[in-house]
């Protein structure tokens, strides 16, 4: 059995390793430090942690005043509250002044699960795609996490890395994370299946369905959907003749746009996106939301199948 | 503390200078916001002129005080006097607002002796206090000041803000508000009213004065006595006009965001000359 992680506790654990090394690493939390796991960081360092109560915009808005003094910053809640609630904070003070602070979101999608549509970020990705000077990260699980989180430290500039509340299985032969890199876990010719976050090990289960039915599929891991690897994604659409792209997220603005938008202006693919549509979340357990807005493995399979029979 | 009166009178004098070239600069640029920039101007000419530790040849000397103009509108009063002080030649004075240069419509970094973005109102209170808390956490011992808008803090931000500010204790911050009681749609008392004010800032727990925010002496005194309170942060609430120092701008709402024609132009720099 593969090891299963927290995101949010491989999170917290970088950060006190952080800490340790950097005496200008601070970090921020609108009162989830439990859950986003700051919490770690404030313990070892309560100097250098600053919990503002339930107030995101605040948060973001000091967060930049503390970056623009060298500080290396990290500010965490949940997704829907870090990118929706203080997304101007973010556009306006944090990105156009192009400052160090590192937003690292928890509890995104539809595997918060029983808390409901309220707090299942579904549009994070769209609306901080959209935000220049800001990269975009979800990673697949607990050890490409602390590489995102690290690469964002060493790398001047604000970042939104997004996480899951559930634990989750960590991916076994995964190259390490590179941003701007996507890497390809498994080749195949017919369709290439490119994923973010935990909808990676979904694509490595539809891989294997679509073996059995003779379909060789190849499996991106694209956890850097800004910058995207536009030298993978093109050679993925070159070498099979589709793909499907998959993410915990609607299908508007995510990685399923990020790759779409490259192929339209750069060589037509044939693209199948598996994510939300249009709706928003609702209380449940996490496998049973999966099915429920058809993000498992069979539902790939089955968007791989129509879009080779549709050639 | 006792003030030099000859001081004060240096201090009102560019003032004057520092109201002439806001005048010059956004008729040139033919759009922008005179009334605040006017009725700010004498606070900023005191923080730059006499109250901050600052050096314009080092712009990123990290014990320097920090400034954020929370109301970012009025960044014509800050240009002036960043340009008076030599952070950059004055010739770019005259590029306000033109595409590619280093002065923008609202502060933005390309400016030497901007720190952070403004311009979205409600935020700048915060930026203020994360450069508070980086002054503690890094063991410095320089100060933050932040000038609000009386409209902009209608914002709930700027209230999360003050929380957090008293919260943390945060004695080496002090915030300005430019209170000249017009904003875009009209008067502040008939579009969201504000009073009692200081019973506001004071329940949120910041040492509170009130002044006259064109009384140069007042606004050094009270800028000054900011520097000893211990534990908490303070607030000027500097009563001022919009519009100050040109006579057919003061109090007039239009003026917020519309620049003098040629012929106010002239009427406004014979007034200020």
């Amino acid at each position: 059995m593969p090891e299963l992680l927290y995101q949010r506790d491989v999170y917290g654990q970088t950060l006190v390793e952080l800490g340790r090394r950097c005496a200008d690493v601070v970090v921020c939390d609108a009162d989830l430090s439990g859950s986003t796991r700051t919490a770690f960081f404030g313990k070892e360092f309560p100097q250098r942690f600053f919990n503002f109560g339930v107030a995101e915009q605040n948060m973001m808005a000091t967060a930049a005043g503390l970056a623009s003094c060298g500080k290396v910053v990290f500010a965490s809640t949940f997704a829907m509250f870090a990118s929706g609630r203080a997304w101007e904070q973010i556009r306006n003070t944090i990105c156009y002044s192009n400052l160090d602070v590192k937003i690292v979101a928890t509890h995104a999608g539809v595997t918060v699960g029983p808390d409901g549509a309220s707090h299942q970020a579904l549009e994070d990705l769209a609306i901080m795609r959209a935000i220049p000077n800001l990269r975009v990260i979800v990673p697949c699980d607990g050890p490409e996490t602390r590489e995102a989180v690290l690469a964002a430290f060493e790398t001047p500039g604000p970042f939104y890395i997004r996480l899951g509340r559930a634990k989750v299985p960590t991916i076994e032969g995964r190259q390490p994370f590179v941003l701007g890199k996507g890497a390809l876990l498994a080749d195949g010719k017919d369709v290439a299946l490119i994923a973010c976050g935990v909808m990676v090990l979904e694509v490595l289960k539809a891989r294997e369905e679509l073996a059995k039915k003779g379909i060789s599929a190849q499996v991106i891991n694209m956890a850097s959907v800004k910058p995207l690897d536009e030298g993978l994604v093109r050679r993925a659409a070159a070498g099979t003749k589709g793909l499907v792209v998959c993410e915990e997220h609607s299908v508007t603005g995510g990685l399923g746009s990020a790759v779409a938008e490259f192929c339209a202006e750069n060589g037509p693919a044939r693209m199948a996106f598996i994510g939300v549509r249009n709706k928003f979340g609702q209380s449940g357990a996490e496998p049973d939301l999966m099915k429920e807005y058809r993000l498992t493995a069979s539902d790939i399979v089955a968007a791989a199948q129509r879009l080779l029979s549709s050639q | 503390m006792v003030i030099d009166s000859r001081k004060i009178r240096e201090l009102e004098k560019k003032a004057r200078q520092v109201r002439l070239m806001i005048v010059e600069m956004l008729a040139r640029a033919g759009s922008g916001h005179p009334g605040g920039s006017l009725s700010s101007t004498d606070i900023l000419t005191a923080l730059y002129f006499s109250v901050m530790r600052h050096r314009p040849n080092d712009p990123d000397w990290p014990d320097r005080d920090r400034f954020h103009l929370s109301k970012g509108h009025c960044c014509p009063a800050l240009y002036a006097v960043l340009a008076l002080q030599g952070y950059f030649p004055k010739e770019e004075l005259t590029r306000l607002r033109q595409l590619g240069c280093i002065l923008q419509g609202h502060p933005d970094r390309h400016t030497p002796g901007v720190d952070v973005c403004s311009g979205s109102l409600g935020q700048g209170l915060s930026v203020a206090l994360g450069m508070s808390l980086a002054a503690r956490v890094s063991g410095r011992d320089y100060r933050t000041y932040c000038l609000l808008g009386d409209g902009e803090i209608q914002e709930g931000n700027v209230w999360e803000a003050a929380m957090a500010a008293a919260h943390f204790h945060c004695d080496n911050l002090c915030a300005i508000v430019d209170y000249n009681n017009y904003q875009i749609d009209g008067r502040v008392s008939d579009v969201m009213a504000l009073e009692p004010l200081a019973d506001k800032w004071r329940s949120f727990g910041w040492y509170v004065q009130a002044i006259d925010g064109h009384n140069m002496a007042a606004i050094i005194k009270a800028l000054e006595g900011t520097k000893k309170v211990k534990e908490r942060p303070s607030v000027i609430i500097a009563k001022t006009i919009k519009g100050k120092g040109v006579s057919f701008m003061e109090n007039v709402a239009d003026f917020h965001g519309r620049v003098p024609n040629k012929d106010e132009t002239s009427l406004a720099i014979k007034e200020l000359s």
